[in-house]
């Protein structure tokens, strides 16, 4: 339920992309996902072919995802470590005093498309 | 085709919605709180004694998000607070269209006072902006002291955290002060208030910053 969520929206941006910048095909979208965001990828893909019909601009479009490594930084020692191998704990320095720099992101990376007057 | 470079977030369209629903809000001096909390918490009972004891100074409104059923809306109605029910339709959060939706029918100009109750969950409300100038979470006293570390993301978004239910402390190893710490660590702007909507124990406190906040939006 949260991915459909997710994909909603990513649908309606994009179809408010094409009419901004006059576009009449989204060939493929490229997302960017943090890989502790909580979105699991094969479903995510699922809900966005079921969805993505409901644009004609978006109906023949592909998804793909690339994935941001989740890196968590240290208050204590200043260190970085990756998170999902560690957690919350510090490995350095065994402080709890840590917090995630990326890899909560889903960001639109980039779109292929087709615009209205023809060109490419 | 062409490579058309975004670098945009996914919710980009849900947070252009929220903003304009935030200028609507401010522009019309209705101050909306968005309430998230697991099933359980105690969020009906709460905005029922909150209802009764604050109608007298403002005129409330709720929305109450569900997936289905309209028990709780039948509940606020009896107390004299405006409300409507909005089905998510099995949706596990609200967002910014549906709040939009749910204050107009609401019919909300007149209102000083709206709560979002949204779905019972702690993990997608908090990623979907509502559009609403404060977000309130409440975590009950049996839900334990972990949840911060449980729930990063719903601590870290919201302005006020309520801990209710604290006339059940002496049943449970809850430690206000340790909790308090781990929501701080993840959320340094945010405001920690105990209450028990039971007893009315520290209810004012609440009051006043709903207070504070609703002249702010005048």
């Amino acid at each position: 339920m949260h991915e459909m969520g997710i994909v909603i929206h990513l649908a309606k941006t994009l179809d408010d992309t094409a009419k901004e910048e006059h576009l009449s095909r989204i060939g493929s979208v490229t997302l960017q996902v943090g890989e502790v965001s909580g979105i699991i990828t094969d479903y995510f893909v699922d809900c966005w072919n079921y969805f993505k019909v409901k644009y004609p601009v978006l109906a023949q479009s592909e998804l793909h995802l690339e994935t941001i490594p989740a890196v968590t930084k240290c208050g204590n020692c200043g260190n970085t470590y990756e998170t999902v191998r560690y957690g919350k704990e510090c490995p350095f320095c065994h402080s709890m005093e840590t917090w995630l720099v990326e890899g909560n992101e889903c960001i639109i990376k980039e779109i292929e498309a087709e615009s209205e007057i023809g060109s490419s | 085709m062409q490579i058309i470079e975004l670098k945009e977030s996914v919710t980009a369209s849900n947070d252009r919605d929220a903003e304009i629903i935030r200028e609507k809000l401010k522009e019309n001096g209705t101050f909306l709180a968005n309430i998230m909390s697991s099933p359980g918490s105690g969020k009906t009972t709460l905005l029922s004694r909150t209802i009764i004891d604050l109608s007298g100074s403002y005129k409330i409104g709720v929305i109450e998000a569900d997936i289905a059923s309209s028990v709780d809306a039948e509940r606020i109605e009896a107390l004299g607070a405006r409300s409507v029910q909005v089905h998510t339709d099995g949706m596990c959060h609200m967002d910014a269209g549906m709040t939009l939706t749910g204050l107009e029918a609401l019919n909300y100009p007149d209102l000083d006072l709206v709560f979002l109750e949204n779905v019972g969950n702690l993990i997608c409300p908090a990623e979907f902006d509502t559009g609403a100038s404060k977000s309130v979470m409440i975590l009950s006293v049996p839900e334990g002291d972990d949840k911060p570390l449980k729930y990063p993301l719903m601590f870290s978004v919201s302005d006020l955290i309520l801990v209710t239910k604290t006339d059940t402390l002496p049943y449970f190893n809850f430690d206000l002060e340790k909790c308090r710490q781990r929501i701080l660590r993840l959320n340094p702007n945010a405001q920690v208030i105990p209450v028990s909507a039971k007893t009315g124990e520290n209810m004012d406190a609440w009051y006043d910053w709903l207070k504070t906040e609703t002249k702010n939006c005048k």
